[in-house]
């Protein structure tokens, strides 16, 4: 499920019906310096194409890195900019003998599906090398489909941020909480104070399922947070009801902007708008740094100053850590171009020009975090990178996409339903297995 | 695919009636050339047909026999786990909710607007105004839509205009989602207003009661609320202060600190064995005071009236409304058609008709129900059954005018197949599934405009 914020109403996903567009890959400046290093070869006379998911600013800083590679090699590196189809698109062109050399997928389970499948072409030694020096474990093991490496993460985003009004939170003379009693304490608070303390954008259930997931990985922990995610532990297991139990405190009528059933009417763009608005609402939105380019776009506040994020609060004697999202990049064609781009993509200086972008996070750790051009994004990747190996990927977005990526259906629509009545935690537990194992076909 | 295919279809029962034609020739026992002739005039047509219409009729009743993959043979699976779907249940139920209201509801608009703009002078711009919704596709009808049905009176006509209307006869409270700091010592009154607070100890004359409230952000009180104050225990008299406890998490919870305001005009009431004794307002500073009463145990309630939430409108696009709004906003989009091919079929009837009816001393009322209705019958139910159809196959609007968590209660059949088949973690078998259900529900309509064709047709 490809996540992009949109300013205004939530229709705008709808009409993401774009076709795909072919643009050459412009230099806009930055990032052909450092590359002489790399000791990439001369490929003047080949010609690569990129096929990504993204429209929007998130693709300038990959075109600023493609274009660096056909600066320094002489190769010619085409864009598609496809669009919210792009399985679709793959899928056919897969089909018709002629796929992209490259394509950016932002769902681990389509590139399961391609290796299955026999369309992806496996990762060359070097880029092997380059992710195992430059990464960790998470992203290797999300790039591989039965023992097979076929995929490099060119971009990350940290799902567990928690985006603050800070006038609101002087106001009331409160301080960004670390723990989630802190949090519940700051929400009490906030909430005696006539300010509801949590904007949910209940209307969209990736939203719901992003708390679940941040709750559920400092709950149970990051090795039963795999086991979920791989249907070794069913979803009636204590740790998810224990799960439920904080989100069903959490989610309590009196913290939520608009009560219960102001929630579940809220998109998630509107949830942003109800906290950095003209005349808010809530004090917090919890989401992913994606956060930030609604704030930019929908509302007056300015990033860093009255909008700022604390990492998602932990629980009690848990260690650090954080959800993530990303995009991978695969091969479909093997020959020298594609094996050098695909080993080029796992170097730091590429990374460095993701992360010199500013918008997302780059999953190379080591880019220097002074890349990044502003104190808001460093500290975005930062977390990122001092959780260590405490970084999980989005366990609906590994799920099957009947359980955890459609809407009215599987953890969507339970966790919707959670919300309109959170006393029922056995209840839901059990709709959650019964169709969780439906989607998994057992 | 199929959806569209199916309008090609009824153009189809065109091919039929050049067919019948054409083996009546051969019986009357004419030239082999006119056969080949026929057959020479026929061959795009059925290549057409074949390549558009019958192979992939054909190849989905196929698919809809397999599973998601394609390769293994599930006989009726598909169609079991269809009707045993929940969702797919509920769609079921929404498209015959709409196919037994939308198309009445078009109809009957339809034919009043056409009947009323006949008599009028300015006739065709009328019309030409309620046929414009035609001219918008139904994508961005539904845009807009989901705009005027929007939550927030800010933002969603219907609810400005409901919550206009409602304030005129109710005013907002002036705390509103004011509530108690110790839900253990107010607790929701009973006794039919459970929105209300009561103390859960009773409390006599020269008692004082200190009610300290909280969830009102202390910028929104009203501006003559002053520092609160405690007040001094008098002999007979039952007193006590009311205010909002809220300031900062430097405050002290329970206790009047410095700037923290009494809540000024509240009704208070004193309630003996369920009956209200006394009441009272709150002064600028939060307190009360009950100057008579007799000696005993009296409960302090606070109505539920002083915390109203201000009214919001409906949530029209909530679980429950959802379906008639989309189909209020299918109506507005489709009446000017119905009165367009009303008012086609109302010009052709002979006017002498009606003049006779209305020398005979007929009311209009009756002239309409009496003749013309009759008149226009085949017209209407044309009209009609061109709409059944339609309904049976609507989707964009559904799509976009739903929100995510109504998604599940708005869905209908064509929606469901296009999320099963194309959607995340698409099933193509139970999609052609779907489809091909779809179908059969459709074919009935489309007989029975075919066979309409045919009889009007050759005569």
């Amino acid at each position: 499920m490809l996540r992009k914020p949109q300013a205004g109403i939530g229709i705008a996903t709808v009409a993401a019906l774009g076709l795909a567009a072919c643009s050459p890959a412009e230099t806009n400046g930055g990032g052909e310096a450092a590359l002489d290093d790399l000791g990439l070869p001369d490929l003047s006379g080949h010609e690569l194409e990129v096929a990504t998911p993204w429209t929007g600013d998130e693709q300038e800083a990959f075109l600023d890195m493609l274009a660096a590679f056909a600066d320094a090699t002489g190769a010619e590196v085409r864009h598609a900019s496809i669009g919210d189809d792009l399985a679709t698109v793959l899928q056919t062109r897969i089909d018709g003998a002629d796929p992209p050399e490259v394509a950016v997928i932002p769902q681990p389970g389509l590139v399961e599906q391609f290796a299955r499948d026999g369309a992806l072409v496996e990762l060359p030694g070097e880029a092997r090398e380059r992710v195992a020096e430059h990464y960790i474990d998470l992203w290797r093991d999300l790039g591989t489909v039965d023992g097979t490496e076929y995929g490099v993460y060119v971009r990350a985003s940290n799902k567990s941020t928690f985006w603050y009004n800070t006038e609101l939170f002087d106001e009331v003379g409160v301080s960004p909480p670390d723990t989630m009693d802190e949090l519940l304490e700051t929400a009490r608070v906030l909430a005696d104070s006539g300010i509801a303390p949590l904007s949910v954008g209940g209307s969209d259930g990736w939203v719901l399922t992003d708390w679940f997931e941040n709750l559920y990985l400092r709950i149970a922990g990051p090795e039963m947070y795999d086991r979920l995610g791989e249907r070794e532990v069913p979803w009636t297991h204590p740790t998810v009801e224990e799960t439920l139990e904080l989100l069903a405190e959490l989610f309590d009528e009196n913290f939520l902007a608009g009560g219960v059933s102001g929630a579940l009417q809220t998109d998630f763009s509107t949830s942003i708008v109800n906290v950095f608005g003209p005349d808010p609402e809530a004090a917090t939105i919890y989401e992913g740094d994606f956060v930030r380019e609604v704030i930019d776009v929908s509302t007056d506040a300015v990033l860093g100053e009255q909008a700022r994020f604390f990492p998602f609060p932990t629980v009690e004697g848990a260690e650090e850590s954080v959800v993530v999202g990303g995009d991978v990049a695969v091969a479909f064609v093997d020959d020298e171009a594609t094996r050098e781009l695909m080993a080029y993509l796992a170097t730091a200086e590429a990374g460095e020009i993701i992360a010199a972008g500013g918008v997302s996070v780059s999953p190379n750790h080591d880019v220097p975090l002074d890349t990044y051009p502003d104190e808001l994004s460093r500290d975005i990747a930062e977390q990122l990178r001092d959780v260590g190996e405490n970084v999980r990927f989005d366990l609906s977005d590994t799920a099957p996409a009947a359980f955890g990526a459609t809407p009215g259906s599987g953890m969507w629509a339970e966790l919707q339903d959670f919300l309109s009545d959170t006393g029922d935690i056995e209840g839901t537990m059990e709709r959650l297995e019964s169709s969780a194992a439906r989607a998994y076909g057992e | 695919m199929r959806v569209d295919g199916r309008r090609h279809a009824a153009h189809g029962g065109d091919t039929g009636t050049a067919d019948t034609g054409d083996e009546t020739g051969e019986e009357a026992g004419s030239q082999r050339g006119g056969g080949r002739r026929a057959a020479l005039f026929l061959w795009p047509c059925l290549v057409m047909l074949t390549l558009y219409i019958a192979y992939p009729l054909a190849y989905s009743f196929g698919r809809s026999l397999f599973d998601s993959s394609g390769e293994t043979f599930v006989g009726l699976g598909n169609y079991i786990t269809a009707f045993t779907d929940e969702r797919t249940l509920v769609a079921l139920r929404n498209s015959l909710i709409w196919v037994l209201v939308a198309p009445t509801l078009v109809t009957s608009f339809g034919l009043l607007f056409a009947v009323l703009t006949e008599r009028i002078r300015w006739a065709t711009a009328f019309r030409l105004v309620l046929f414009m919704p035609m001219a918008i596709s139904l994508f961005a009808s539904g845009v807009i839509f989901r705009l005027v049905y929007d939550t927030d009176p800010e933002l969603g006509v219907a609810n400005a205009a409901v919550v206009t209307v409602h304030d005129m006869f109710a005013s907002a409270s002036q705390y509103p989602g004011a509530r108690p700091r110790y839900e253990d010592e107010m607790v929701p009154a009973r006794d039919g207003d459970p929105a209300g607070f009561a103390t859960a100890e009773p409390a006599g004359p020269g008692e004082v009661v200190s009610v300290p409230m909280v969830g009102v952000r202390p910028q929104d009180a009203p501006e003559q609320a002053r520092q609160a104050r405690e007040p001094e225990g008098s002999p007979g008299e039952l007193r006590g202060v009311v205010w909002l406890d809220v300031s900062g998490a430097t405050g002290r919870d329970g206790m009047i600190d410095p700037a923290e305001r009494g809540m000024s005009g509240l009704a208070v009431e004193a309630v003996r064995d369920g009956e209200v004794v006394a009441t009272t307002t709150t002064a600028d500073d939060g307190t009360f005071l009950f100057g008579d009463l007799p000696d005993g145990a009296y409960t302090i309630r606070l109505p539920g009236a002083n915390f109203a939430e201000p009214f919001r409108g409906l949530t029209w696009l909530g679980p429950e409304l959802v379906t008639p709004v989309i189909i209020s906003a299918w109506v507005w989009i489709m009446t000017g058609f119905a009165m367009t091919f009303i008012a086609a079929g109302l010009s052709a009837i002979p006017r002498e008709v009606l003049e006779a009816a209305r020398v005979d001393g007929a009311r209009e009322g009756q002239v309409l129900r009496k003749v013309t209705i009759p008149l226009l019958g085949p017209v209407l139910i044309v009209v009609f059954v061109t709409l059944v159809i339609n309904v049976l196959k609507i989707f964009d609007l559904v799509y976009v005018v739903a929100p995510g968590a109504s998604q599940a209660a708005a869905n209908v059949l064509a929606v469901q197949m296009w999320q099963v088949s194309f959607g995340a973690g698409g099933n193509p078998g139970l999609g052609s599934a779907l489809a091909v259900l779809l179908f059969l529900l459709v074919v009935p309509a489309m007989v029975f405009n075919i066979r309409r064709l045919r009889r009007e047709g050759p005569s």
